[in-house]
């Protein structure tokens, strides 16, 4: 799991999505360690990206609904959204270039 | 762009590294590790591991992960996250090439790269990673609660995460191409035992079918006899490919499957150039000779320092 960013709920999840700035959610738990193998390229992301695409985690555990929703079977999962839609996902611990790409897709 | 140099780098932070970097630091070599992902390789994807000595009611590969990272840290084990693109070892000092376009040089070099699992390359398959296929049970067996799930393997990794599956899976059914197990018999006894795990033998799997998630699989017995199974889920589990695309094969000779040849200590055929844990072609690829690989590689490589000196 990424340590610098911001941790979403279910609660205020449609609220984050739905802003004029690009979101990626990346959805984890603290029982996967692929979750935790992403996190230091989803936090350097975060920086590079600051101001440009909101970069956010939620835990699938504490947050049943959302990842219910979007038919989330596997973690990491992430997620790109744009003005509440989403745009792609990836899912497993992928590299940088291919996270990249992924947010690439709301520039 | 910084270039900096090591007496020795190793590559990767797996069981195999982690011991290397444990070993080179306690003997106070100059030493740098480089891992791209996160410290602990592959045992990050496995729930429960039973056959490491000295955890006597096992350990979860996340907990002995992190127990051998902090092992080697306290001897100031000196590492980095970085992906090493390529790198050329033919010249001396061997030289490797960042994806932050930064330079690494050393004069010995401990690849334990490690592998990941390996495919079934069918149809649907890749299409439906992340929505009902996987390869990791510890990742996603939770979201399986009350569900139907196949498990296409019949070795320890396989059988073992059967097992597991079914603590939240309703029905796990084992799919394998042969009429026996792989898996070592503790394994096997315990998945016969369990009354959630059922076998079809004979059998591979030839396509996923589904389109939003997986709904099921084709199956095609050796007698020619094909059959569909309703699942939600399917976990596939048949063994490793090499993480070799930052290595250059031909100068290492690597086999046929892409693995590292070395000989007894662990030396490959280049000078100063060491191979341990997954990465090396060898039968047996296990968290405790993977370890013991790693220690055996600082070893050599210490031998090495010392005649080219």
């Amino acid at each position: 799991m990424s340590d610098n960013v911001k941790e979403v709920s279910d609660a205020d999840f449609e609220s984050i999505i739905s802003s004029d700035t690009p979101c990626l959610v990346d959805f984890w738990a603290p029982w996967c360690g692929p979750c935790k193998a992403i996190g230091p390229v989803v936090d350097a992301l975060a920086a590079e990206y600051e101001g440009k695409v909101t970069i956010v985690k939620m835990n699938v555990d504490d947050n049943p609904a959302t990842p219910g929703k979007f038919g989330i079977r596997a973690i990491p999962t992430l997620i790109l959204f744009k003005s509440g839609e989403k745009v792609d996902q990836v899912t497993g611990a992928v590299g940088k270039p291919q996270l990249i790409e992924l947010i690439e897709k709301a520039l | 762009m910084a270039t900096s140099h090591h007496k020795l780098v190793i590559l990767g932070a797996g069981p195999a590294g982690l011991t290397a970097g444990l070993y080179a630091a306690r003997a106070r070599m100059d030493h740098l590790l480089i891992e791209k992902g996160a410290e602990g390789g592959q045992i990050l994807l496995t729930d429960w591991i039973d056959n490491y000595p000295g955890f006597p009611d096992g350990i979860s590969g996340f907990d002995l992960a992190e127990k051998m990272s902090a092992q080697a840290k306290r001897f100031e084990l000196n590492s980095i996250f970085a992906n090493v693109l390529s790198m050329e070892l033919k010249n001396k000092p061997m030289s490797l090439e960042l994806e932050d376009g930064n330079t690494v040089t050393c004069d010995s070099l401990i690849i334990c790269t490690g592998a990941h699992p390996r495919p079934l390359n069918i149809p649907g398959e890749k299409e439906l990673v992340g929505k009902g296929v996987s390869y990791c049970a510890t990742c996603d067996a939770p979201f399986y609660r009350n569900m139907h799930v196949a498990v296409v393997g019949g070795g320890n990794t396989a059988i073992q995460e059967a097992s597991h599956l079914t603590k939240f899976a309703d029905k796990v059914t084992v799919i394998h191409r042969r009429d026996e197990l792989r898996a070592t018999k503790v394994l096997q006894e315990k998945a016969f035992a369990n009354p959630k795990v059922a076998f079809i033998w004979d059998t591979t799997a030839t396509a996923v079918n589904g389109t939003d998630g997986v709904e099921g699989l084709e199956l095609l017995n050796k007698n020619g006899d094909t059959s569909t199974l309703a699942v939600d889920g399917v976990f596939v589990l048949v063994g490793v490919l090499p993480n070799n695309e930052m290595l250059p094969l031909k100068d290492l000779e690597a086999d046929a499957g892409g693995f590292i040849p070395t000989d007894q200590e662990t030396r490959t055929v280049i000078p100063g150039v060491m191979a341990a844990g997954d990465i090396r072609s060898k039968e047996v690829r296990q968290v405790i000779n993977a370890a013991g690989e790693g220690a055996t590689a600082v070893l050599a490589a210490e031998n090495y320092l010392t005649n080219l000196s």
